[in-house]
């Protein structure tokens, strides 16, 4: 307990400030939404007359930019995005910000196993995702009915789509602590995030490009797509399953690595 | 009763060696060095007793218990100073000495605060604002807080000045006198020799020679000098004499056997001075690794 409430105070700061961001964004996107829906017909016109591939690439391909969840679907691919930094963040430094901080000599000389040392701070990460993710649930609800001047929408799609962000965060967090045990030592937690977030992005946006890519479905952003989720209302369970697999894998793992991790001195 | 003991304890990194086939064991109540130069696997030794590495063959027990299948029962009763110290900087030094407290199941406040003014350590302070020495001072509260049983230092005295360092030394030896069994690691020989019961000297990985101190020092060598004119060096080049050096009229070497031998020999000679003293552990040291 008392490792989970010292790791939960040193992330609270980092943990407000995503939720206020992540809020704020969606508020920006959404409130200028009813200005878009009215000359939606021309956009459309207008995105119909570009390459598909192009459409694919940002996820756009099919899209009604007039309705509610159409639009938003296109916004919400910057809110996964942010979702999965902070996530992967959350992962990467995990455990390993003890060693670059060289606080692991401390903490590790206590009387407390390895397991329950993992099992607190990943309690405290997903405690601070937790919050994250409720206060986007809550932004993109109050948001969108603010601001969608009595359009209709699905709220079972909605909430399917929102629920993509509780899986990209379980996903990044787990498999970037299974990463971050995977080098001797990490020096620098940020380039490793930012490169794996995005390069799974590009991945995706790429093997959506030209068409049936093999390596896209490695990828969290295919397996959670927003423009798939708003078109079928639905998740295509098959690569869901995929992402779950992923997850528990990287989870078993980290727990092997950091309980036969050698901890090494600060020079 | 040996409280820490090392069988056979080996460590490689990788390939890189850390420590080959090291045994020692250490009383309960003793206070022990251990002494080698950088890089000769003092800190492994240590970190494996403390099993934040974990042995590639042999096995380290500490209270009879294996280091990593007990590690955290035993770390209950383990205090631990590493040699650099650095801790989670925006945090001020007492909420760090509380969060260190909390590991354990007795209420520490009042030591914490009996050992901050021994080190005259300011509890109030951001840690990242804090000197080197500071910082060490905070690594010493933060180790002894629980008054563990058994105390491992990690070269404890480098960033102290002399005055701190002489408080430090009195504190360990308080804890010593409550039955506290010390762990001590150091390249540095004087501060060994002013503290520990016993030394095992470590080089390359490998233990050269586990020896009480005073056996270390009387035991052994006679450093002997002589001045006089005329001296013949190679007469005094019999059995167990060593480092023979002649500058001008002034002869100095190692002696270990017979000291009547030796001193029958400088009788035969017409001298000005003589002298014959222990060696000091540096020079026995040096001894060990040449």
């Amino acid at each position: 307990m008392n490792i989970y409430a010292h790791e939960f105070s040193m992330k609270l700061r980092s943990v407000i400030t995503w939720s206020i961001s992540l809020a704020l964004m969606i508020f920006v996107f959404m409130s200028i939404y009813s200005g878009f829906a009215d000359q939606a017909e021309i956009l459309n016109r207008t995105l119909e007359k570009m390459p598909q591939e192009f459409l694919m690439a940002f996820g756009m391909d099919g899209l009604d930019m007039s309705t509610v969840l159409g639009f938003f679907s296109l916004i919400f691919l910057f809110v996964q995005l942010c979702v999965s930094i902070q996530a992967a963040n959350y992962g990467f430094s995990l455990v390993s910000v003890e060693e670059t901080e060289m606080t692991a000599d401390f903490l590790l000389t206590k009387p407390v196993g390895r397991r329950k040392i993992m099992s607190s701070k990943l309690l405290s990460a997903i405690t601070g995702l937790a919050i994250t993710n409720i206060v986007v649930w809550i932004s993109s609800f109050i948001f969108i009915n603010i601001y969608r001047d009595g359009r209709p929408y699905d709220a079972k799609t909605l909430s399917l789509l929102i629920l993509t962000v509780t899986f990209l965060q379980l996903f990044f967090l787990t498999v970037g602590m299974l990463i971050s045990l995977l080098p001797k030592k990490i020096r620098n937690v940020t380039p490793f995030s930012m490169g794996m977030v995005f390069g799974l992005y590009i991945l995706n946006a790429f093997g959506g490009m030209i068409g049936e890519d093999k390596l896209s479905y490695i990828t969290p952003f295919r397996h959670f797509d927003p423009n798939y989720v708003v078109r079928n209302g639905s998740y295509d369970l098959s690569l869901v399953l995929i992402s779950v697999s992923l997850i528990i894998l990287s989870l078993g793992g980290s727990y092997l690595l950091y309980t036969k991790r050698d901890i090494h001195t600060a020079v | 009763m040996s409280i820490i003991e090392a069988n056979h304890l080996t460590k490689y990194y990788g390939k890189a060696r850390g420590i080959i086939d090291v045994s020692f064991n250490v009383d309960e109540g003793e206070i022990f060095g251990f002494i080698g130069p950088n890089g000769a696997g003092k800190s492994t030794t240590i970190r494996l007793f403390c099993s934040l590495i974990y042995p590639s063959g042999g096995s380290a027990e500490i209270f009879g218990k294996d280091a990593i299948k007990y590690g955290p029962e035993i770390r209950r009763e383990i205090g631990y100073l590493p040699s650099e110290v650095f801790y989670y900087d925006r945090m001020k030094v007492i909420d760090l000495l509380k969060y260190s407290a909390s590991f354990y199941e007795k209420d520490c406040t009042q030591r914490i605060h009996e050992l901050a003014e021994i080190m005259e350590l300011d509890l109030k302070r951001i840690i990242d604002d804090l000197s080197y020495g500071n910082k060490k001072k905070v690594g010493i509260v933060q180790g002894l807080l629980h008054q563990p049983k058994v105390i491992f230092l990690d070269e404890p005295t480098a960033g102290l000045d002399p005055l701190i360092q002489r408080k430090f030394f009195n504190l360990m030896r308080g804890e010593n006198k409550k039955g506290a069994t010390i762990f001590f690691s150091s390249h540095i020989l004087s501060v060994v020799q002013r503290i520990c019961n016993r030394v095992a000297i470590i080089r390359e990985g490998k233990i050269v020679e586990i020896q009480d101190i005073e056996t270390l020092q009387k035991k052994n060598y006679k450093k002997v000098r002589i001045v006089a004119d005329d001296i013949d060096e190679k007469r005094f080049d019999i059995e167990g004499v060593t480092n023979l050096k002649k500058n001008n009229n002034r002869l100095s070497l190692f002696y270990k056997g017979d000291i009547n031998v030796i001193t029958k020999m400088i009788s035969e000679q017409t001298v000005s001075d003589v002298s014959i003293e222990e060696p000091t552990l540096e020079e026995i040291f040096m001894h060990y690794y040449e």
